[in-house]
């Protein structure tokens, strides 16, 4: 316990004190670079929720004036009503913002920075100066997309896919500036990630505390570490992929455009085969991070931890063959696509032994439901529920029937907002005290968890059915359509749902703002856990450790009978515990 | 004392064996990197196969637009900075800061003229017509592509001057960024001597990369140049 000793110790004794731009804006401290993400990313999941509200505005109340539309210019909303060069906008920009700047960053941008020195016992990344630099370069990547929206002809228009020939023309897309915008943020983005992955990867391999073997590494991390390996190989083919339709746009080459012997069915694969793995990067360390919380709150040790690592590489592995399942009606070879469908299917394997373990570890165990426990097992339910329908959809033949409509759009939101946002909202509770020194309100966390289950479902799971009768995504008017038209009440009451789950996520935003000022002040193990960073004094000071702390167990030793307390920290020894072997450090 | 030089003195000491690989980071981080560096270059040279194998015309012969030897004195001249890395690397692992400043400097020479070469390659081919989008209207290879419609590949020019360019473009790209890198270690630690028989790890690292960028433009010489 040597580390736990010394709660009081000053963080910045060794140094000198740094100015705020050094200590708070360009920081190399991998706590400061994890909040800057938080806070950020936060700021782009509101802004992903506006652009949704006027989707949902539009398809429920198709061209009646929106409230408080009149404040948009002539070229969107004329007199509030939604124009469809606006409509395709705001659907585009939906899904760019919420993949690519606010799920993304909130799980590998703030959690992968945050947790991985903290729960691994290092003093900070391996490269702080080149993890400030993939903070920084994301936050680029996030205003150039921003500017989409003021430019001439508008942001992006083409989904957030980005289907060439349309993405690659103007003349066919109709805004030229707003195309090129997406590109160069996307490739920003994609050089912002690499940064960050090499950066974990070789925090992971490198620079683990004495003790901490791969197998006493928390799921969080492990999970992380996956998704960095993903991201590593995954973006840059985006940005390979991003960097060719921008010179289609721009310089005259003709890679995606069949007119001139091109093929726009390589813009599909390399997209996907950028964007499959990307669905495990918005995944996995969400499902790592919901194993961290529910064994804690089930004060049991976690069901099956080596099944549920090898589940987390055997996903990583079969994510890089499964691209195809995204373009079973592409005109791709059927052949071909039935191949697709058994790997994909064959996912459903390593998921369920995740969930399985997931509710082995609950089972009688003594369950605290805090704030982030309620939201891991709303994200244990939710996660079954969308990991079903996408079954659903890796079949071919149904899938022909069900692809591009809302049966998609309810199935990509049940794993991204059911599966993922229930875990950032449990994760962001859950390390809120270790990053800010204070808890957020349980009372409001709880109305808030209860008000989002109940209002996420009323919006998504009516898009099952909406899909099933044959609603296409993306379309500007359903009122149109003569067999959609009987589902417009159904329509509404998702609008409805859908503003009255916005305005339940502002209950957390205040939560968040007010918690940060006057929330109760933190003690050092609120959620009397046994990762390493809750030895430290809430928050977190700079450089974390005095010692790199020793590690004699995994950490989820909980209700352990060898002591009194029903948990037991790995950095606690026990008598019969045995120090690591020190072995002579790498040259150089 | 800085942050940054607290936390490396505290990393230091000795970890256990299980602890990680028994590489310092930022080789490690170097060898990371080129992984992504892989997968760029493969989602490029990928879709050149996938555009030329599906192209609907044949691709132009090798040597009618391109200039092969020129280029093979480039290819010589990238593959000889990579033997004088090896050699600079060999140099001051044995402490020798001499042969350490004259190995390292000819990299540099070598690196910054395969640069030369290229932009020489590039304004060459522009002015004859060769461009990204394809012949230029009017220029000297749309006559002679006019003239002769397979072997100058006029049906796929388009997507010849797309993966030429794009794919070349960004190997020179990696090898500026490789120069633009050596000469600011060789001004700012080569030539005060602050590498040591025990402590050179910018030229391990750096060596790492070059030798990827060279590998990168072997297969790019042969795939686009040659066949």
């Amino acid at each position: 316990m040597t580390t736990a000793a010394a709660p009081h110790a000053a963080p910045h004794a060794g140094h000198a004190p740094m100015g705020f731009w050094r200590k708070y804006i360009f920081s190399t401290d991998h706590k400061i670079i994890g909040i800057q993400f938080l806070f950020v990313s936060l700021f782009f999941l509101l802004v992903g929720g506006f652009l949704a509200m006027q989707i949902r505005w539009q398809l429920g109340f198709p061209g009646r004036p929106m409230p408080g539309g009149g404040i948009l210019p002539e070229t969107m909303a004329p007199g509030g009503v939604i124009l469809p060069e606006y409509y395709i906008q705001l659907v585009t920009m939906h899904g760019t913002f919420m993949v690519f700047f606010a799920i993304m960053p909130l799980l590998v941008g703030v959690f992968a920075n945050f947790l991985i020195p903290l729960k691994l016992g290092a003093h900070d990344m391996a490269f702080p100066r080149i993890n400030m630099w993939s903070f920084w370069t994301a936050f680029l990547a996030g205003m150039i997309m921003l500017a989409g929206f003021f430019v001439p002809d508008g942001a992006a228009r083409a989904g957030w896919t980005s289907y060439a020939p349309l993405s690659a023309r103007p003349d066919l897309s109709g805004a030229s500036y707003g195309q090129m915008l997406w590109c160069i943020s996307l490739v920003c983005l994609g050089l912002s990630s690499i940064l960050g992955s090499l950066n974990y990867i070789t925090t992971v391999i490198n620079n683990r505390a004495p003790g901490m073997t791969w197998f006493r590494m928390p799921l969080s991390v492990w999970a992380l570490f996956i998704t960095a390996i993903l991201g590593l190989l995954a973006l840059p083919v985006l940005s390979g992929a991003a960097i060719m339709l921008l010179f289609d746009q721009t310089i005259g080459t003709h890679f995606f455009d069949p007119a001139a012997g091109g093929q726009a069915l390589l813009w599909q694969h390399l997209f996907w085969f950028f964007g499959h793995p990307e669905v495990y990067i918005l995944i996995l360390p969400a499902m790592g991070m919901v194993s961290d919380i529910i064994a804690n709150g089930s004060r049991k040790p976690i069901f099956g931890y080596h099944s549920m690592v090898f589940a987390i590489v055997g996903i990583a592995f079969l994510g890089w063959m499964v691209w195809g399942h995204h373009m079973f009606v592409s005109g791709m070879n059927p052949t071909l696509g039935s191949t697709f469908m058994v790997s994909t299917l064959i996912i459903a394997v390593p998921s369920a032994i995740k969930v399985f373990n997931w509710m082995g570890t609950m089972w009688r165990g003594n369950l605290h439901f805090h704030v982030p426990m309620l939201n891991a097992v709303g994200f244990v339910a939710m996660f079954v529920i969308g990991g079903l329908s996408g079954i659903y959809m890796a079949a071919t033949p149904l899938d022909m029937f069900i692809h591009d409509t809302y049966f998609i759009v309810a199935h990509i939101h049940y794993v991204l907002f059911g599966g993922s946002l229930f875990a950032l909202f449990g994760a962001i509770t859950y390390w809120y005290p270790k990053m800010f020194g204070r808890v957020m309100s349980e009372r409001w966390g709880k109305i808030h968890f209860w008000l989002t289950l109940l209002f996420y479902n009323c919006t998504f799971f009516p898009m099952h059915i909406y899909g099933m009768g044959g609603a296409m995504r993306r379309i500007y008017d359903p009122t149109q359509y003569d067999f959609l038209r009987p589902y417009q009440p159904l329509n509404q009451f998702i609008t409805i749902s859908a503003f009255l789950l916005f305005a339940t996520q502002l209950i957390f935003f205040v939560n968040f703002w007010w918690s940060l000022f006057k929330g109760k002040k933190a003690e050092q193990n609120p959620w009397h856990d046994n990762g390493l960073e809750w030895t430290l004094p809430s928050p977190a000071p700079h450089g974390n450790w005095e010692r790199v702390p020793t590690v004699y167990r995994g950490p989820y030793e909980f209700s352990s009978p060898e002591v009194a307390e029903d948990y037991l920290p790995q950095t606690r020894k026990l008598p019969t515990d045995r120090e690591p072997v020190l072995a002579p450090v790498a040259g150089a | 004392m800085t942050h940054a030089a607290v936390a490396a003195s505290a990393m230091r000491p000795p970890f256990p064996a299980e602890r990680g690989v028994d590489v310092y980071n930022k080789k490690l981080g170097m060898w990371v990197f080129l992984g992504s560096e892989v997968m760029f270059f493969t989602a490029l040279i990928g879709s050149y196969v996938i555009l030329r194998f599906g192209a609907p015309g044949p691709w132009a012969l090798p040597g009618k637009v391109l200039n092969i030897p020129v280029t093979a004195f480039n290819t010589f001249l990238l593959i000889c900075s990579s033997v004088s890395m090896v050699k600079a690397y060999a140099a001051i692992a044995n402490g020798d800061q001499k042969w350490l400043k004259i190995w390292f400097g000819l990299t540099i020479l070598c690196g910054a003229g395969f640069v030369a070469v290229q932009a020489y390659e590039y304004t060459h081919l522009i002015h004859h017509g060769f461009l990204p989008s394809g012949y230029r209207d009017g220029s000297e290879l749309a006559e002679l592509a006019a003239a002769n419609p397979v072997m100058y590949g006029q049906a796929v020019a388009g997507l010849y001057g797309s993966t030429f360019f794009t794919m070349t473009g960004f190997h020179g790209f990696h090898v500026t960024c490789g120069v633009i890198s050596m000469l600011y270690l060789y001004v700012t630690r080569v030539l005060p001597g602050k590498y040591t028989k025990d402590d050179h790890a910018g030229v391990e690292v750096v060596g790492l990369y070059w030798h990827f960028v060279d590998l990168v433009w072997i297969i790019l010489f042969t795939i686009v140049y040659l066949i």
